[in-house]
């Protein structure tokens, strides 16, 4: 990795006056967040090899307000959509596509009612599109024959019903995909949604994270799947807490896709 | 003597039937003091989830043991209820098994209710089992001491009482009929077929008909007079939800689990802060009324809408919810149940407050503290198992939001960690405290 990625801001097709085929909405965690960086990363080489004609919102990006809405502060969520919508509706966006369940869901379930509709996509569910539409290739490459469990993101699963998208590109790795116990609307939760993220716990007798960390191991898995940067940054630390970091990996669906081929 | 019985009948009937509907009036009456919401939107979506969910208990099934007894018991306690038509019937004119006239099919009937009767018995005392002797962990949990632990043991002691009568009253008839007593006896021969309480003739060998009849009629009366009292013990029972169960489903949320609604009052105020013309210190129009301004969030019943109130009345109490709950697992103080427990309770009290006074006069209470702690709201991940769990449509985590949102906007108490999150979001659009114009740093670093 040599070179830096090539990513195409609004603000650049804007004035050669061309649209983007989709809006990669990168998030908060996605921007900042140095594991999360790796997988925005990882999914912008697929959009490229995909030939996805995307753009970034880059510094005109702000938070989409999901852990503020979710610890109460409905004024700033409020704001925060405000501000957002006027430079998604400036750009006429008509598609976004995001790596974070969280914006995955503020922007397709919460932002119309203000003014805001878009077609979003969670970035499993677009990587799933492009593999039929054959724009992309997946294949066992790697990570053929491991075993992998995927921690399902509520956002993406319980919230939206989405459950297939990224085990079926799993399956086109043609990994062991094994399930935990809890999983798909019955799986437990990282411990990071709702603001959680950005606080310490209540008292109480383990934390959110090792409870679903155990529930992984279980499984023997050499990889656990996310679909979510928070999500990952939770079971990275949980299988840290449980002493398996040189055992078993955390690792981003699109992560997977883009290592299996050394992109 | 016949028409006296008659006549206490018809007292005991009426009795039970104001009594409640008196009950069913305060229930509305509390729910109502729950703020409208619109639920009114695509009946045909509703309808069918109703049917999916409250009478085809799909999700009850998703714990595949008490999902089963459940329906065993539901089915029966519902089909034996056709019984008790015959039993009001013949109780008021004196008859007897007056729709005997069906023939056959009646002797279908009685054999049909027969064997629930006997199926409701065994899964009653394995409900009883479970709660009791297997000490299933949900049951076991901080907000079901007292009351609500009674209140599940004493509903399965009545149907177990129930049950038995219905069989023993079944039983006495049974042997009268062949012992040709007057009155039970028919000329179209043995009316009512009893393939389970046949079995219970051996302890009826060497009785009197007169004895017999005392028998009789003491499980007939009991068991309509048991019934009676069930009715009216409902409204002080979590067993509310075989009635409530439908609305509650039917007024369920449709939109994606995910989906949170968006406060129309911020609304509002977003829209005059993002409009550059509007002054903010404009008195208000001529004509126009100034608005007190709304309250943000709920702090008590009456902040809550009427769906999160029949929402507390319909909770069955059976913890399915704070089983899957992460914060509770985790051992937090957080409980979707107790959330659903204290919301009823302190409408109760409010109800209580209006029957006495006429109308709600302030108690210096509230669900906020006096019954919701604040460490329980900010223990929810708000990941919407509780919600995907409950079996009957239930919306814990709407109810913990609104409690937030008034911590938050009205009282400016979040948890510090959050408040600091919240002020790096306003002053440069991310949780942590990173400059918005770094935000593409990511794309050139290597
Ligand atoms: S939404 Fe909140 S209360 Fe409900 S299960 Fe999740 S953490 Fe528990
Ligand atoms: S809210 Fe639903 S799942 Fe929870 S205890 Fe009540 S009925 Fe059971």
């Amino acid at each position: 990795m040599a070179e830096a990625l090539k990513v195409p801001t609004m603000a650049e097709y804007m004035a050669e006056g061309k649209k983007p085929e989709v809006l990669f909405w990168v998030g908060c965690a996605g921007s900042f967040d140095d594991r999360a960086k790796k997988i925005t990363k990882a999914f912008v080489k697929l959009l490229h090899q995909a030939g996805v004609d995307f753009a970034v919102l880059g510094t005109e990006e702000s938070c989409t307000g999901d852990p503020a809405k979710r610890a109460g502060n409905e004024f700033l969520f409020q704001m925060q959509a405000a501000t957002n919508i006027e430079v998604l509706n400036g750009y006429e966006i008509k598609k976004v596509v995001t790596a974070c369940p969280h914006c995955f869901n503020t922007l397709k379930n919460e932002y119309p009612s203000l003014g805001g509709n878009y077609e979003v996509m969670h970035h499993t569910q677009f990587l799933k599109a492009l593999l039929n539409e054959g724009r992309l290739k997946v294949e066992g490459g790697k990570f053929k024959g491991k075993k992998i469990t995927f921690h399902d993101p509520c956002y993406l699963g319980r919230a939206n019903n989405e459950y297939e998208a990224p085990r079926d590109l799993l399956r086109k790795l043609e990994v062991e995909l094994v399930e935990m116990r809890k999983c798909k609307k019955e799986g437990l939760c990282c411990g990071a949604g709702g603001g959680q993220m950005f606080k310490e716990p209540e008292p109480g007798n383990k934390d959110v994270n090792i409870e679903r960390t155990e529930q992984a191991l279980e499984v023997n898995p050499e990889i656990i799947a996310a679909g979510c940067p928070f999500c990952n940054t939770m079971m990275t630390d949980g299988v840290k807490g449980k002493d398996k970091e040189d055992s078993v990996a955390v690792i981003d669906v699109a992560e997977l896709i883009a290592n299996a081929e050394d992109l | 003597m016949q028409i006296i019985a008659q006549i206490l009948f018809a007292i005991a009937l009426v009795a039970g039937i104001v009594f409640f509907a008196r009950n069913v009036k305060r229930l509305i009456r509390n729910i109502k003091l729950g703020k409208e919401v619109d639920r009114t939107d695509n009946p045909g979506e509703r309808f069918a989830k109703m049917a999916r969910i409250a009478m085809g208990q799909s999700k009850m099934v998703r714990r595949p043991l008490a999902g089963a007894l459940h329906i065993i018991v539901y089915l029966g306690f519902i089909i034996i209820n056709i019984e008790v038509l015959e039993i009001i019937i013949d109780g008021i004119f004196g008859t007897h098994r007056i729709l005997s006239f069906l023939g056959g099919f009646y002797n279908v009937l009685i054999a049909a209710f027969e064997i629930l009767a006997f199926l409701v018995l065994v899964g009653v005392i394995l409900f009883w089992t479970r709660r009791n002797v297997s000490r299933i962990k949900r049951f076991w949990n901080r907000e079901m001491k007292g009351w609500p632990k009674n209140d599940a043991n004493n509903i399965l002691y009545f149907e177990m009482v129930l049950m038995v009568l219905f069989l023993t009253m079944n039983a006495a008839d049974y042997q009268l009929q062949l012992n040709g007593a007057t009155h039970y006896t028919s000329e179209a021969g043995i009316i009512g077929s009893f393939p389970v309480s046949q079995f219970l003739l051996p302890l009826l060998d060497g009785l009197s008909n007169s004895t017999l009849i005392i028998i009789e009629r003491i499980a007939w009366w009991a068991h309509i007079l048991g019934i009676l009292f069930f009715l009216n013990y409902l409204y002080y029972s979590k067993h509310l939800h075989i009635l409530l169960a439908f609305p509650n489903v039917y007024y369920s949320k449709l939109t994606p689990q995910g989906k949170l609604d968006n406060l129309e009052a911020v609304k509002k105020e977003v829209e005059l802060m993002m409009d550059p013309n509007a002054d903010p210190f404009a008195a208000p129009a001529e004509g126009e009324e100034e608005e007190e301004p709304e309250k943000f969030g709920a702090s008590d019943v009456f902040d809550l809408n009427q769906v999160q109130l029949l929402n507390a009345y319909t909770c069955t109490e059976c913890g399915r919810c704070t089983s899957e709950c992460p914060a509770n697992q985790t051992g937090k103080k957080l409980s979707p149940r107790k959330i659903m427990m204290d919301t009823r309770d302190r409408l109760e009290e409010v109800g209580e407050i209006i029957n006495k006074n006429g109308k709600y006069e302030d108690d210096g209470r509230q669900l906020l503290d006096d019954y919701i702690l604040r460490e329980e709201l900010w223990a929810c991940t708000t990941c919407n198992a509780c919600v995907e769990a409950c079996p009957v449509g239930i919306d814990p985590l709407s109810i913990i939001l609104d409690m937030r949102r008034y911590l938050v906007m009205e009282q400016s108490a979040a948890p510090n960690e959050l408040a600091i999150a919240m002020t790096n979001i306003e002053n440069n659009g991310a949780p942590w405290p990173y400059n918005q114009m770094d935000r593409l740093n990511w794309a050139k670093e290597k």
